[in-house]
């Protein structure tokens, strides 16, 4: 009877977690694997079939300059994105956090560029830098300082879309923060005030601590951003000028539908999803593990 | 000190508001003539160029397509997850947790080779299968149904209800708030979907907003006029916009609902 | 307990509920399924790239078509366009068609891509020989057109939406500056001499785009420049290395850096017609595609002229020709062509001009009323035509995307301040890697 009992627990419990789990195989678990294996293939517009090339894709990769760009943009991207983003979050959540007049308009004004498409964002902010009407270089005009072709130059071009993502992003970890901070006994704040800790001590000493969750928390989303989301630069450059603002989605998106080169596609994937399980594992490993999914 | 703090939350406002500003400007500005005044013409023009009517209604469709799916997907999962035991829990809890490691947009590749062999290349359902699941949604949700006293279960047993009817009866109306949280984050993140129905569709029987947006004002030999790309971009954004300023407050606790776990 | 799989049922209803509604133009592209006897009905894959409602000028097209009763073996022949994106969108469209089995009839795709299909389409050669109509149309192409046509000594594609490179100018700012609005520059120093009398704060004096089909405006420069080309005819070499196409280069990099009469860096390919609309440069190099947008949305006199020359006068040309494919039945094959002689015809290729701003790719179209009579109101879409007469072929070559991009690549690691020398050795190097199991 017991035994009958927990096979029908069983069953059921299975029957339940089936309609998700077909999706979650389809489309998640069997592309990984799907990937992996071909990864191995050169399969491109010189090749009738896949041919197995052992681990030649992974050497060409290593050799290849534009994949090498990519990468060390994407690094970049993520160093340029991932702190201040989280951190401007915080410091937004810090200043409406308060009941002044005006701050649930300020509120508004720091949440509404994460309700609003990357890709309407990036048309915006084409426009922005845009030389000749952009906004941003009039104001440099009245500064005195000449046309900048923010999005037509190597050098500033990832700097340029760094600045938006963030635009874009702060808000969203503002609200985090936002929830943290109102979880933040009163009382604590309290008794250092009459211990007569200053604002600045009592933000560091006891504010940021309470924090470190919801900055975990964020920086793991803003990590996974870093890497997922390249709808502005099919907007706003398409990788260039001359790759400077390549990132690694973008390259495998190319390579698979402008290029049609499956291998390569298929590999760099594969190093994409190595650098996630690394960063996983960091996270998991390296912190307290009661700020995930427990 | 005060004041201080004040005004640099102002100022920091304003920056923020700059482009959204910039962007209405920029559509109601007539550029035929000098100076400013004010026109709807680039909103016609926009309309009459690309089907934006259709590309609302696929967005609505996809939308809410998916939404209504993930609801029960992840419902019956959340709830297998929480409060039942199973053999290969621990191992199939894990295969949902790589979900969150690997997000399905890295997977475009594979994965727009699934759907052409599926032979469901360039239709809504192939927008739409990847995010009938969402691993978020199910740890939200489990996390909610965690909470919710047992007893409350037992209750609903004593009266005869099964398994499913104590779900539909108990859970499902006490996580109301998660739902909402979930609903609107699942919303405003399929509504802003690119890169995936950009590479899966090329009619415009199928395309989103998002990609008609990109399509209309990026690939033709002529460029449009920035005039009207600024309308069409608020085509795309303004009924986000519309629903944030209105529901504002559930929107804003909807996401801190679901930070704070 | 029952109930379960009555859930799972319910989904798997509610999943092909939701797949009937957004299949159905996936049923309507399985063009090739055998008619029922009495018609064939043809699929045709088709792309947009300019602006304008070009989507209901096709559709009325083949609306026409179809009324008309064409017959092939006796059998009505029908024919239903099929909207594919752009180019690029359908180019992967129809490979992704062809890999399984479901090839259309027939598609519209840049000339250029030629090699990228080749395995997938028929050659024309024997339906020609067999048609005198057929013979009569190919012989009245503009001779311009019908160069990324042939490749091996075939003839592959048919032209359907071409284009070239143009000099377009601002004629109130030539004024302005004192120069006439009726002569535009002629040879490259010309062009800098004009450029640095337009140059004022504020406006330009030219604009060179970068990106996107920005390779296609420097492989101009780079036909100018000498009497050869980028590439060899039969698609297998690449010449990024010679003198001839670096100085090219050189002179573009010099515009802004030495002549200071075009702003420096990359400049964007759909922000470039808009600068020139809004009056922020004097002179623009864009395609011919660019007419009838620049002609509804400016609010000055402007001109258009051949692209200035330096050892020559020359142009590529662009676009869009019709490809018949090889997995379908000799008849259909027919049908195809029936079609597209029909579509081609002098007074529908006058019309497709005249609503998109395309060349008309006939000859003959220009003695037919309707063109005429657009050409007298609107002299500037005769400079297109004219032009012609310094077509060079469009580059095109096997691994055309990724050799596309290695040119595109160095142009703009040049423009950034890399040595031009040096980023066009690297592109030819690389580029004789990706084409070498071709040789």
């Amino acid at each position: 009877m017991r035994k009958g009992k927990r096979m029908q627990e069983n069953t059921m419990a299975w029957l339940f977690l089936l309609p998700s789990l077909i999706f979650l195989i389809l489309f998640t678990l069997y592309p990984i694997i799907k990937t992996v294996y071909l990864s191995f293939f050169q399969s491109d517009l010189s090749t009738d079939r896949p041919i197995y090339v052992g681990l030649t894709n992974f050497k060409m990769m290593l050799e290849d300059e534009v994949f090498r760009k990519a990468f060390i943009n994407n690094f970049w991207f993520a160093v340029g994105t991932i702190p201040t983003s989280v951190m401007l979050g915080m410091l937004l959540a810090i200043l409406v956090n308060r009941k002044i007049k005006g701050t649930s308009l300020a509120r508004t004004a720091f949440f509404y560029p994460v309700v609003i498409p990357m890709v309407s964002a990036a048309f915006i902010w084409l426009f922005f830098y845009t030389p000749e009407y952009g906004m941003i270089n009039k104001l440099l005009h009245l500064l005195g300082i000449g046309d900048l072709n923010l999005l037509g130059n190597s050098s500033t071009v990832l700097i340029a879309i760094i600045v938006m993502v963030i635009w874009k992003e702060a808000g969203f970890f503002m609200i985090f923060y936002l929830a943290a901070l109102q979880n933040i006994p009163k009382e604590l704040l309290e008794a250092s005030h009459i211990d007569g800790a200053s604002k600045w001590m009592q933000f560091w000493k006891i504010v940021f601590p309470l924090l470190m969750p919801t900055t975990l928390f964020s920086v793991v989303i803003a990590t996974t951003n870093a890497f997922k989301t390249i709808d502005q630069l099919v907007v706003m450059t398409q990788g260039g000028p001359n790759n400077a603002s390549n990132l690694l989605l973008y390259y495998i998106y190319e390579s698979t539908f402008r290029f049609m080169d499956y291998g390569k596609a298929a590999t760099a994937t594969v190093v994409v999803l190595v650098i996630m399980i690394v960063i996983a594992a960091i996270q998991f490993f390296g912190t307290d593990r009661k700020i995930h999914y427990s | 000190m005060k004041l201080i703090i004040r005004i640099s939350t102002y100022l920091l406002a304003i920056l923020f508001a700059l482009p959204l500003f910039g962007i209405i400007y920029m559509a109601f500005k007539d550029t035929k003539v000098e100076g400013f005044s004010v026109t709807i013409d680039n909103f016609i023009e926009a309309w009459n160029a690309a089907p934006f009517a259709s590309y609302y209604l696929n967005t609505f469709i996809i939308v809410f397509g998916i939404l209504v799916v993930q609801l029960f997907t992840i419902t019956l999962a959340a709830y297998a997850f929480a409060r039942m035991n199973f053999i290969g829990k621990g191992t199939v809890f894990l295969l949902y947790l790589i979900q969150i490691m690997i997000p399905i947009e890295l997977l475009i590749y594979p994965n727009s080779n699934t759907i052409a062999q599926l032979g469901l290349y360039d239709t809504k359902l192939a927008i739409m299968l990847p995010y009938f699941i969402s691993a978020f949604g199910i740890f939200l949700l489990r996390q909610t149904f965690k909470g919710i006293p047992y007893e409350l279960e037992e209750a609903a047993k004593l009266e005869g209800c099964n398994r499913l009817q104590t779900i539909w009866h108990v859970y499902v109306p006490l996580a109301k708030p998660t739902y909402i949280a979930f609903g609107l984050i699942s919303i405003s993140a399929q509504w802003s979907n690119f890169l995936w129905p950009l590479i899966i569709t090329d009619s415009d029987s199928n395309r989103p907003l998002t990609v008609g947006l990109a399509m209309f004002a990026k690939t033709s030999d002529s460029g449009a006029q920035w005039g009207v790309v600024a309308a069409a971009t608020l085509f795309v954004i303004f009924p986000l916009l519309l629903a944030f300023f209105l529901f504002q407050r559930q929107f804003i606790s909807s996401f801190m609902h679901s930070g704070i776990k | 307990m029952k109930k379960a799989p009555v859930v799972v049922g319910l989904l798997i209803l509610f999943i092909s509920l939701l797949s009937a509604c957004g299949g159905g133009s996936s049923e309507t592209n399985s063009g090739n399924t055998d008619s029922d006897g009495d018609t064939i009905d043809l699929t045709w894959y088709y792309p947009v790239n300019v602006g304008g409602e070009v989507t209901k000028v096709i559709d009325d097209y083949a609306e026409s078509f179809n009324k008309e009763g064409v017959e092939v073996n006796g059998k009505k022949v029908t024919v239903e366009p099929v909207y594919s994106g752009n180019y690029d969108e359908s180019m992967t469209k129809v490979q992704t068609a062809v890999k399984n089995g479901k090839a259309p009839d027939m598609a519209v795709l840049l000339s250029v891509d030629l090699f990228q299909i080749k395995d997938s389409i028929i050659s024309l050669d024997e339906m020609i020989a067999n048609d005198s109509e057929a013979q009569e149309m190919m012989d009245d192409f503009f001779p311009g057109f019908m160069l990324n046509s042939e490749a091996e000594g075939k003839t592959w594609s048919v032209p359907f939406q071409r284009s070239t490179v143009l000099l377009y100018y601002n004629k109130d700012m030539f004024k302005e500056a004192g120069l006439d609005p009726e002569q535009a520059p002629t040879t490259w120093d010309e062009v800098v001499d004009y450029g640095e009398k337009l140059t004022k704060d504020g406006q330009w004096g030219i604009e060179l785009p970068a990106t996107i089909s920005g390779y296609w405006i420097y492989q101009a420069l780079a036909l100018q420049n000498g009497d050869g080309n980028l590439m060899s005819d039969d698609g297998k070499e690449v010449y990024f290395d010679t003198k001839e196409a670096k100085d090219a280069l050189q002179y573009w990099i010099d515009l802004s850096t030495k002549h200071q009469i075009m702003p420096e860096g990359v400049l964007d390919w759909t922000t470039v017609p808009t600068d020139f609309i809004e009056g922020k440069t004097a002179m623009m190099l864009s395609t011919t595609g660019n007419l009838t947008n620049v002609k509804n949305n400016a609010n000055f006199e402007f001109g258009v002229a051949f692209l200035p020359g330096n050892e020559r006068l020359a142009t590529p040309t662009g676009g869009g020709n019709f490809y018949i494919f090889k997995d379908i039945s000799e008849e259909r094959q027919l049908a195809a062509m029936e079609f597209i002689k029909w579509i081609a015809q002098p007074e529908r290729a006058a019309e497709w001009s005249i609503d998109t701003g395309y060349i008309a790719t006939r000859q003959s179209s220009y003695e037919t009323p309707e063109l005429k009579e657009y050409t007298n109101s609107f002299p500037q879409a005769l400079t297109a035509m004219e032009q012609l007469e310094h077509a060079y072929k469009e580059i095109s070559v096997y691994e055309q995307g990724k050799i596309i991009k290695l040119l595109q690549d160095a142009i703009q690691a040049a423009i950034n301040g890399d040595d031009e020398n040096a980023t066009l050795d690297k592109a030819q190097e690389e580029a004789e890697v990706l084409l070498k199991p071709y040789q």
